[in-house]
C-alpha cells in the first residue's frame, strides 16, 4: 500500500518541482503529519537521532553524578540534593540510588542511544538513500516503528521519577535480585516499568529491522546489486538481522520474569530465604534467565557495533578518496561476526558454575571472534595506506572509532579467556574493555555518521572548527576516562560498586579516579559544543551543496531540499560499486555509481562490479 | 596527581591550538569552505594525530608503570600463579599486536593527508594480503586458546580430585558465613526451611555429616597455606560472587546450585605483608555480582595461616551442632555479629 502510494506521489512530486518553489512538497501536509506521525524515512530518522541525543545527555549526566561519588566518596554536593532530591539527601547520594543510576545509565545508553538512536538514525537514513528507493518498504510500520521508540522511552524517562526509584539491578536485571522487591527498593514498580519499557523498545526494534530487511532486498533500484551496495546498507540489513533473531529472545525472558514476578510461578527461582520467610517458589534457575538474557546480550553489542563500523567504512572510503580495501572481505567478516555472535554468549557465564567443557567451547567461539575483526581492523589500515586524506570531522571520528575498535577489542581477547576471566569477571577491567569497545566505538561512529550526513538530513553544513574541537576534547577525554579504568579492574575493584573504599588495599586508587572523573566531567562539557553546533547549524548552517564530500553513493543525487519520494522523476539507476575513488585513468578523483562504464573507457579495468 | 596536571595540560596545549583556528570561526560560521582552509585543517589536524598516538602511547606505558603498585600483588594460589602468568603472555601479544595498528594507524593518517596534486593508490583489494592477515591470527589465537583452555580445564577439572578440604562459602545479604566440613569432611546438609536464627544456613541437625561441621564466630575465615581447599559456595537470597582477588579465585553463589571452585594458598598473610611491605594487609573476600543497596559492603577477612595455626583456631569456632547446654550464650554471639553487620549495613 505505501510503497505504491510513495510511487505514485513521486511523479507528481517531480511536477510539482517544475513549478519551481522548494516547500511545493509539503503543501498537502500539515504539522502534524509532517514533523510528528510522518511516514517519511527522512523526517523519522530525524525523530530517532533527536529523541536519542536527549536520552543520550540523561544517561551522561547520570553517569557524571555516580563520578562524582566514585572519586569523592561521602563528600557532599549540595547542588545533587537540588537535582535528585531524597536521593541526595545533604549532598551525598544514596548508595540505592547509585544503582539506580547506573543501570539506568547502562540501559538508556545500549538499547535507546547506541541501538534505537543509531540503527533507528542511521538505517531510516540511509537504507532508502543509498538502495535507490522512495522510501521503506512499509512507511506505516517505519512511523510505529518510531512511536514505540518514542513510547517506551517516556515510560523509561518517568520510572525515574517513581517513589521507590527506578530499576536498580543492573542493566542485566538478573533475577533473582530483579525479581523479588524485599531483595532492593528498585525491583517494585521501578523493575515493572523497566519491563515495560523494554517490551515496547523491542516492538520498535522489530518493526524496524523487518522494514529495512524488507527495504534491502526489494526495493533496490535497477542495477543496484548486493554486491553493488555500499557497506553502509550491508552492515544496517546485517544489524536488522540480528536483531530481528535475537530481540524475541529477550521479551521471553522479560516474560518469564513478568510471571515469577507477579504470579508466583519459578522459573527463575529456588531455595530462597528473604525478608525473615522462606519462598514458596522452588525448581527454577536463575541461571536460565542469564543464558536466554546473554543470547540477546551478545548479538546486541554487535547491534551497536556493526551500524558504526558500517558507517566509519563508507566515511574512511570517501575521505580517503580511495576505495575500501577487501570490500567482499568486509561484508564476509561481518556476516562471520554476526553468525558467532549467536554462539558466544556463555562468555558471560564463566564462573556460574557452568560445566567447564561448555565454558570450554565458549572460549572458543569467542576467540574466533577476533578474526574476522582483525580482518577489518587491518583492512581500515590498508584503506588509509597511501591514500589521500581529507580530515573531515567525521574522517577524524572514523578514525578514532578504528582506535577504540583495536583498543577495545584486545582487551577482549583476555576477557573470552575463561582462565583470565576468572579474576576479571565483573571487575572494572570488564567496564573498561566494553566502554571503549562498544561505546566509544559506536558513539565514535555515531558522530561520524552525524557530521558525514547531517548536509543530507538537514540541507545545511555542520561547523568544521566545533567540530574539530569536539572531536578533540572527546578523544582525549574519552581515553583519559576509560583506559585507567583497566587499572582499577587489575587492582581488583568490582564493578557496581558505591564506592571504591570498602576495602583498604583500595584506597591507593583514589587518584585514578579523581583523574577519570575530571575527564568525565570534561567529556560532558565537550558534549555542549556539539549539541550547541548540531541545533545551531540546524537553521543557521550554509546551505549545503549537492555533493560536499564527493561521494559516490546514491544518496547525494537526491536534491539537497528533502522531497518525498527522495528523486523527482525517475529513480537513478546504479552502474557500478560504490567504491570508484581515485581510479586511474578516471578525469575525477570519484565517479558516483550513477555514471555507466560506457561513459568512463578511459578508466575502465577488468574485474569493475 | 601528578599525572592528573601532565594530562591537563597536553589537553591544555590542544585545546589552545585548536582554539587559535578559533579566529576563522567566524568565517566559517557564515560560509562557504575553501580548499586552502581544508588544506590548513588537514595539516594541523594530522599533527595532532600524530602527536596524540606518540603522547598517547608514552602515557599510557608511564601509567602501566606508574600504577604498578596499586595492582594486586602476585597471586597467593597455585592456579594463580598459572594464570597470572598466562594473562602477562595474553598482555604481551596484545600490546605488540595494539602498538603495532595503532601507530600504522595514526601514521598513515598524518603521512598521506590531502594533496590536490596527488591521486590515491587505487588499491581494492589483494587477495594475498588478506589471507595474510587472516591466517597469523587465526595461528596467535589459537596459541592462546590452547594455553588457556589447558589452564582452564587444569584448574576446574580440579574439584573432583577430591583431596581438597571442603569449606562452605555461604553469602545473603548482606554478608558471609563460613562453614568448615570437619573430620569427616563432608558438610552436613541443609534446607533453606531450616533457616532461623539460631541456625543462619538452615543446617539439618539430624544430618550425621552435620555433627563435626563448625562455623566462623566473626566476619573472618581462615584457611591453611599449602593445603587444598575445595569451596563450596551458596546463597541465601540473590545471586552473590565470591572473589577472593588476591588468589585469582571467583565464582557465583546461586540460590538453589551448589557451585564448587578448588583451589590452594601458596602464601600466608604473614609473607604477604612481607612481600606488599604493608604491616596491615590482609586478603579479602569481597561480593562480585550486584546483590542489593550494601553489595559494595559484602566483604570478609581472608586470614592464610599455618596448618597448626589453623587447627588451633578451628578448635575456637563454634560447632555447627550446638552443644545444648552453651546454645543461647553462643547464639547470642553470632547473633550479634550478623546483627552488627546488618546494623553496620543499614547504617550506610
Ligand atoms: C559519558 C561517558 C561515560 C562515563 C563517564 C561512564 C561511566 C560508567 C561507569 C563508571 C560505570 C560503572 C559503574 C559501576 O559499575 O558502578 C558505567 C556503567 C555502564 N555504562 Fe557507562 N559511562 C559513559 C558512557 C557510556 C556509554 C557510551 C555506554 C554505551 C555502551 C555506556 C554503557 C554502560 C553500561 C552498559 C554500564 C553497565 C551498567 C551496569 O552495570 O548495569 N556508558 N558507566
Ligand atoms: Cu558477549
Ligand atoms: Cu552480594
Amino acid at each position: 500500500m505505501e510503497i505504491k502510494e510513495n510511487i505514485h506521489a513521486a511523479p507528481a512530486v517531480s511536477h510539482d518541482h517544475g513549478h519551481g518553489h522548494d516547500d511545493h512538497h509539503d503543501h498537502h501536509q500539515s504539522f502534524w503529519t509532517k514533523y510528528v506521525f510522518s511516514t517519511d524515512h527522512k523526517m523519522i530518522s530525524k525523530q530517532f537521532l533527536i529523541t536519542a541525543i536527549f536520552m543520550a545527555f540523561l544517561a551522561m549526566g547520570m553517569s557524571m553524578i555516580f563520578r562524582l561519588q566514585l572519586s569523592w566518596p561521602n563528600h557532599p554536593f549540595p547542588f545533587l540534593e537540588s537535582i535528585i532530591g531524597k536521593w541526595g539527601k545533604g549532598g551525598v547520594l544514596d548508595s540505592g540510588f547509585y544503582l539506580a543510576l547506573v543501570t539506568i545509565h547502562g540501559t538508556i545508553m545500549v538499547f535507546f542511544v547506541l541501538t534505537g538512536g543509531l540503527s533507528g538514525t542511521f538505517s531510516n537514513l540511509l537504507i532508502p538513500l543509498q538502495v535507490g528507493a522512495r522510501d521503506m518498504a512499509s512507511g506505516f510500520l517505519n512511523m510505529l516503528s518510531f512511536w514505540f521508540f518514542f513510547a517506551s522511552s517516556i515510560v523509561m524517562f518517568a520510572s525515574i521519577f517513581i517513589e521507590a526509584g527506578p530499576a536498580s539491578g543492573g542493566w542485566t536485571i538478573y533475577p533473582p535480585l530483579s525479581a523479588l522487591p524485599q531483595a532492593i527498593p528498585g525491583s517494585g514498580l521501578g523493575m515493572t516499568m523497566w519491563l515495560v519499557s523494554m517490551v515496547l523498545f523491542i516492538v520498535s526494534a522489530l518493526l524496524g529491522g523487518i522494514n529495512y530487511i524488507a527495504t534491502v532486498i526489494n526495493l533496490r533500484t535497477k542495477g543496484m546489486s548486493m554486491t553493488r551496495l555500499p557497506l553502509t546498507v550491508w552492515a544496517f540489513m546485517i544489524t536488522a538481522i540480528l536483531g530481528v533473531l535475537s530481540f524475541p529472545v529477550l521479551v521471553a525472558a522479560a516474560l518469564l520474569l513478568v510471571f515469577d514476578r507477579s504470579m508466583g510461578t519459578s522459573f527463575y527461582l529456588s531455595d530462597i530465604f528473604i525478608g525473615g520467610v522462606p519462598l514458596d517458589q522452588v525448581g527454577g534457575s536463575p541461571i536460565l534467565f542469564q543464558h536466554l538474557f546473554w543470547f540477546l546480550g551478545h548479538p546486541e553489542v554487535y547491534i551497536v557495533l556493526l551500524p558504526a563500523l558500517g558507517l566509519s567504512s563508507e566515511i574512511i572510503s570517501t575521505m580517503s578518496r580511495k576505495p575500501i580495501f577487501g570490500y567482499k572481505a568486509m561484508i564476509g567478516s561481518m556476516l562471520v561476526i554476526a553468525f558467532l555472535s549467536f554462539i558466544v554468549w556463555g562468555h558471560h557465564m564463566f564462573v556460574t558454575g557452568m560445566n567447564p567443557f561448555l565454558g570450554s567451547v565458549f572460549v572458543f567461539t569467542t576467540l574466533l571472534v577476533a578474526i574476522p575483526s582483525a580482518v577489518k581492523v587491518f583492512n581500515y589500515i590498508a584503506t588509509v595506506w597511501k591514500a589521500n586524506i581529507i580530515l573531515s570531522p567525521a574522517m577524524m571520528f572514523a578514525i578514532g572509532l578504528v582506535s577504540f575498535f583495536i583498543t577495545g577489542g584486545l582487551t577482549g581477547i583476555i576477557l573470552g579467556d575463561s582462565a583470565l576471566d576468572i579474576n576479571l569477571h565483573d571487575t572494572y577491567f570488564v567496564v573498561a574493555h566494553f566502554h571503549i569497545v562498544m561505546g566509544s566505538s559506536a558513539f565514535f561512529g555515531m558522530f561520524a555518521g552525524v557530521y558525514h550526513w547531517f548536509p543530507r538530513m538537514f540541507g545545511r553544513m555542520m561547523n568544521k572548527t566545533l567540530g574539530y574541537f569536539h572531536f578533540w576534547t572527546t578523544l582525549i577525554c574519552v581515553y583519559a576516562v576509560f583506559f585507567p579504568m583497566h587499572f582499577i579492574g587489575l587492582a581488583g575493584v568490582p564493578r557496581r560498586y558505591y564506592t571504591n573504599t570498602a576495602y583498604e588495599g583500595w584506597d591507593g586508587l583514589i587518584n585514578i579516579n579523581e583523574l577519570i572523573t575530571v575527564f568525565a566531567l570534561l567529556a560532558g562539557v565537550a558534549q555542549l559544543i556539539f549539541a550547541f553546533n548540531f541545533f545551531y547549524s540546524m537553521f543557521k548552517g550554509p546551505k549545503a551543496p549537492q555533493n560536499p564530500w564527493r561521494s559516490n553513493t546514491l544518496e547525494w543525487t537526491a536534491p539537497v531540499e528533502h522531497l518525498h519520494g527522495n528523486w523527482p522523476g525517475e529513480i537513478p539507476e546504479v552502474h557500478r560499486w560504490p567504491y570508484d575513488y581515485s581510479k586511474p585513468g578516471a578525469k575525477e578523483d570519484f565517479i558516483p555509481q550513477t555514471v555507466p562504464a560506457s561513459e568512463t573507457p578511459e578508466s575502465n579495468r577488468p574485474g569493475d562490479h | 596527581m601528578n599525572l592528573l596536571l601532565i594530562i591537563a595540560v597536553l589537553l591544555g596545549v590542544l585545546v589552545t591550538a585548536r582554539l587559535l583556528n578559533v579566529v576563522q570561526l567566524a568565517s566559517s560560521l557564515s560560509g562557504e569552505d575553501k580548499d586552502e582552509t581544508q588544506a590548513r585543517h588537514d595539516k594541523w589536524n594530522g599533527i595532532g594525530m600524530m602527536t596524540f598516538m606518540i603522547a598517547g602511547l608514552g602515557l599510557m606505558i608511564y601509567m602501566t608503570l606508574k600504577y604498578q603498585p596499586f595492582m594486586l600483588p602476585e597471586a597467593a594460589s597455585k592456579h594463580g600463579k598459572e594464570t597470572d602468568f598466562l594473562l602477562n603472555i595474553n598482555f604481551a601479544v596484545i600490546g605488540i599486536v595494539f602498538f603495532i595498528t595503532q601507530i600504522a594507524l595514526f601514521w598513515f593518517v598524518y603521512k598521506y593527508r590531502h594533496s590536490a596534486s596527488r591521486r590515491a593508490y587505487f588499491y581494492p583489494e589483494n587477495m594475498k594480503l588478506e589471507m595474510l592477515w587472516t591466517i597469523i591470527p587465526t595461528i596467535v589465537l589459537s596459541a592462546l586458546i590452547i594455553t588457556g583452555l589447558s589452564s582452564w580445564n587444569r584448574i576446574t577439572n580440579d574439584v573432583n580430585k577430591g583431596d581438597g578440604m571442603v569449606v562452605q562459602v555461604y553469602g545473603y545479604q548482606f554478608n558471609w558465613i563460613t562453614r568448615y566440613a570437619g573430620a569427616d569432611n563432608m558438610l552436613g546438609k541443609s534446607n533453606f526451611r531450616l533457616i532461623a536464627d539460631d541456625n543462619p544456613l538452615g543446617v539439618d541437625v539430624s544430618d550425621p555429616a552435620a555433627a563435626d561441621d563448625i562455623m566462623t564466630k566473626a566476619n573472618e575465615m581462615y584457611i591453611p597455606v599449602g593445603q587444598p581447599i575445595l569451596f563450596e559456595f551458596d546463597s541465601r537470597d540473590v545471586l552473590h560472587s565470591a572473589y577472593f582477588p588476591h588468589f585469582r579465585a571467583q565464582m557465583n553463589c546461586v540460590p538453589g546450585m551448589t557451585t564448587r571452585f578448588y583451589m590452594e594458598p601458596t602464601i600466608t598473610t604473614a609473607q604477604m605483608r612481607e612481600i606488599t611491605g604493608n604491616e596491615k594487609f590482609d586478603y579479602v573476600l569481597v561480593c562480585n555480582k550486584i546483590c542489593g543497596v550494601a553489595h559494595y559492603t559484602m566483604k570478609m577477612k581472608v586470614v592464610v595461616v599455618e596448618q597448626a595455626e589453623f587447627d588451633s583456631w578451628l578448635k575456637g569456632e563454634r560447632p555447627v551442632v550446638p552443644a545444648p547446654e552453651v546454645v543461647p550464650a553462643q547464639n547470642n554471639q553470632i547473633d550479634n555479629t550478623v546483627d552488627n553487620n546488618e546494623a553496620a549495613n543499614a547504617a550506610v
